[in-house]
């Protein structure tokens, strides 16, 4: 069954070995290597009557490196299975559903070469000093958590000083109310190069979580409805997260302290309330967007000590603030954006600190182009007088849309004298950027 | 009053202004659509136009058919008639009349472009509810004004700077003591400030439906309870009703007084 690769192997091998060797050893090593092939290819199954196990825990405990374990359909009411360095690859049939009772962990894991299939973990014990997964992976390598579906979470999968690893398709839901009384979906605690696909994170405080997570790659993901953020970085560096979708998150996205990241073709969708996002930037350098798009968000981009960042080709659309810009950024280049029917398309704290907008697309743009070639032949102003008063006195948002705003925003835009002079797209587009 | 409200509404309709009123609906909402073909984009643009020129006309119009008509009514006051049936009978028919060519002159290009099959089909009639509203609020402004003032000019006067206080300087000046007082809560004053001009009032209604994501990002427990519950709709809604039932009432007070 399971053992067939394993053999595979051997046969391979043992051809090699066939061409080199004198035919008396061969056939004593060829014995000797078919024995240890049985011995360490087994498939276990457990299921309630009749199989080798009816527990997965004995199951595991009894198991030995290399070994498949096969779960076959049914509630199994265990909790804190602990897997201490063995390689095993478990699997469950469909409906293997494990209840963890609200005692504890699903799994605690410490091995390489470890893989987690196909399986629904259920009922996660909620701790305020602890933090109880459905499975936690600790010092693992060449880790595969596949199809498994996490409900009544309080951490999904807690990842901890791990390498090289793969998270993906799977579905992590959780029932906390606040903040404290919920965990993260997918947290990765100082781990390096693993790959987080195709999952579904709801409900829960954040969606995922990089923590000193380095050179990770997610992408294709849904997250919604969590408390705090869809996608969290801190202190992670060298990440790309990739067409991932992110709504009605209660902050949005935040990528803090981190140095280049890359944020390709996501969605940031629907991020409403009074300090949430469609992504925040904090601290972080040398990062680039491109073709994400913000969508109804309070505030599409709020940018706080960033450098160095490209944005290029993404879409505001519809949001109360498109970018919101804080002090300390420095050297960050705007172009090829499309600033479609926000609120405010731009509001801007400080000097203008050598960052660059240029030739984007802004749909309040009354200017002309008269020789034809796509550029507008006047500058486009993104401040408006208003959302300088609406930062200085918030309360004033009331008046939003009224006539008298509309006038002295005019008035400014003639002749600037509040938003800062030099703030101005020089070549902003006449045609929507497409891509 | 159903009789004169009869009478004043179809002299009304007759008359050549509400056609061209009628008329100036349709080609706003008809080029508005062909330009952005975007419905719910259409609704925020004929916002901006809705609440700057609906007070306008209905102000204008008010004071100019209580000065028309002024004979006819000196004519029907030597009759049988309870004054406040008179005057509200013209009120209710310059107001009607005036409510009917805005819901027409916009309905109509709208639902030939497919009102009925979009989702801005609420936010559109909200629209039409404000308006109507607006309408109703600057007529009986109009009317009052007209009332208090035997001279033509003075009254025409008034009423424009009524509509242009208003419109644009009320704003002005809200905008001005909100930077003065930045230093104090703010967040129930400019809510109150905004309930005491219908203008703002519509504004910040409409507003809700639409801008509502950047109306939430300022930090304020009143401003959340307002803007993010319908309670903010409920309370709107009514204080548009006691700015037309205030002004109504002081045409009925004003008008059993007055000496002709």
């Amino acid at each position: 069954m399971a053992d067939q690769p394993n053999t595979m192997i051997g046969k391979v091998f043992l051809t090699k070995l066939i061409d080199w060797m004198n035919p008396k050893t061969t056939i004593s090593f060829l014995l000797f290597l078919f024995s240890t092939c049985f011995v360490f290819a087994k498939t276990i199954t457990i299921c309630k009557t009749g199989c080798d196990f009816n527990s997965i825990k004995t199951a595991v405990d009894s198991s030995k490196s290399g070994d498949s374990l096969f779960i076959k359909t049914g509630l199994y009411k265990e909790s804190n299975i602990v897997i201490y360095k063995k390689s095993l690859y478990i699997t469950g049939e469909k409906g293997t559903v494990i209840d963890t009772q609200n005692k504890g962990y699903g799994f605690s894991v410490e091995a390489t070469d470890i893989i987690i299939k196909n399986l629904t973990i259920k009922n996660i014990e909620v701790s305020y000093t602890k933090e109880y997964a459905a499975i936690l992976l600790f010092k693992s390598y060449d880790f595969v958590i596949e199809n498994i579906t996490v409900e009544r979470a309080f951490f999904g999968f807690l990842v901890q000083k791990s390498k090289d690893g793969i998270i993906k398709n799977n579905t992590i839901s959780g029932e906390g109310k606040a903040e404290a009384d919920s965990g993260n979906a997918i947290h990765l605690w100082h781990c390096e190069n693993v790959k987080v696909l195709n999952n579904d994170v709801r409900r829960m405080r954040d969606g995922i979580y990089l923590e000193f997570g380095n050179s990770s790659y997610i992408a294709n993901n849904y997250s919604t409805q969590n408390m705090r953020y869809g996608l969290h970085f801190m202190f992670s560096n060298d990440n790309a997260y990739e067409n991932n979708t992110f709504e009605a998150n209660g902050a949005g996205v935040a990528v803090m302290f981190s140095k280049r990241i890359k944020m390709f073709n996501n969605l940031f969708k629907k991020n409403w309330g009074t300090a949430s996002y469609g992504i925040l930037l904090k601290e972080i350098n040398d990062a680039e967007l491109q073709h994400n798009i913000f969508e109804d968000n309070t505030i599409g981009v709020n940018a706080d000590g960033t450098n160095r960042i490209t944005f290029t080709e993404n879409t505001f659309k519809n949001n109360g603030y498109a970018i919101k810009v804080h002090g300390a950024c420095y050297d960050n280049i705007y172009s090829k954006n499309n600033f479609l029917h926000n609120s405010f398309d731009l509001s801007y704290s400080g000097k203008l600190n050598s960052n660059k907008f240029e030739n984007n697309y802004w749909s309040n743009y009354t200017g002309y182009d008269l020789d034809k070639d796509g550029i507008g032949d006047v500058p486009y102003r993104p401040v408006k007088l208003f959302s300088y008063l609406v930062n200085r006195t918030p309360e004033s948002i009331v008046l939003l849309r009224s006539l008298f705003i509309d006038i002295i925003n005019f008035s400014e835009k003639v002749s600037p004298v509040f938003t800062p002079e030099n703030l101005i797209d020089n070549k902003p587009l006449m045609h929507k950027v497409t891509w | 009053m159903l009789k004169i409200l009869k009478y004043s509404f179809f002299d009304l309709m007759r008359s050549s202004w509400s056609y061209v009123y009628f008329a100036f609906y349709l080609l706003l909402g008809i080029v508005l659509l062909f330009l952005n073909s975007d419905l719910s984009k259409a609704v925020i643009t004929l916002m901006n136009v809705i609440i700057v020129l609906v007070p306008l006309i209905g102000t204008i119009f008010g004071v100019m058919y209580y000065y028309n008509s002024k004979e006819f009514t000196e004519l029907l006051l030597a009759q049988p008639l309870k004054r406040s049936s008179i005057f509200l009978g013209q009120y209710f028919g310059v107001a009607l009349s005036l409510s009917m060519s805005l819901i027409l002159g916009l309905g109509i290009p709208f639902i030939a472009y497919g009102l009925f099959k979009s989702n801005a089909i609420w936010d559109f009639s909200l629209l039409l509810i404000v308006g109507v509203f607006l309408t109703f609020i600057f007529s009986a402004l109009a009317f009052n004004i007209a009332l208090s003032n035997e001279n033509k000019i003075k009254g025409f006067g008034y009423a424009i700077l009524m509509w242009l206080f208003l419109a644009i300087i009320y704003d002005g000046l809200f905008l001005m003591s909100l930077i003065i007082f930045e230093d104090y809560p703010l967040d129930k004053v400019s809510l109150i400030g905004t309930m005491l001009n219908p203008i703002d009032l519509s504004r910040t209604l409409i507003l809700l439906k639409l801008d509502i994501s950047a109306l939430l990002g300022y930090t304020g427990a009143v401003f959340k309870q307002f803007f993010g519950t319908s309670f903010g709709l409920i309370i709107s809604i009514f204080a548009l009703i006691i700015w037309v039932a205030l002004p109504v009432l002081r045409i009925i007070h004003k008008s059993k007084k007055k000496d002709f």
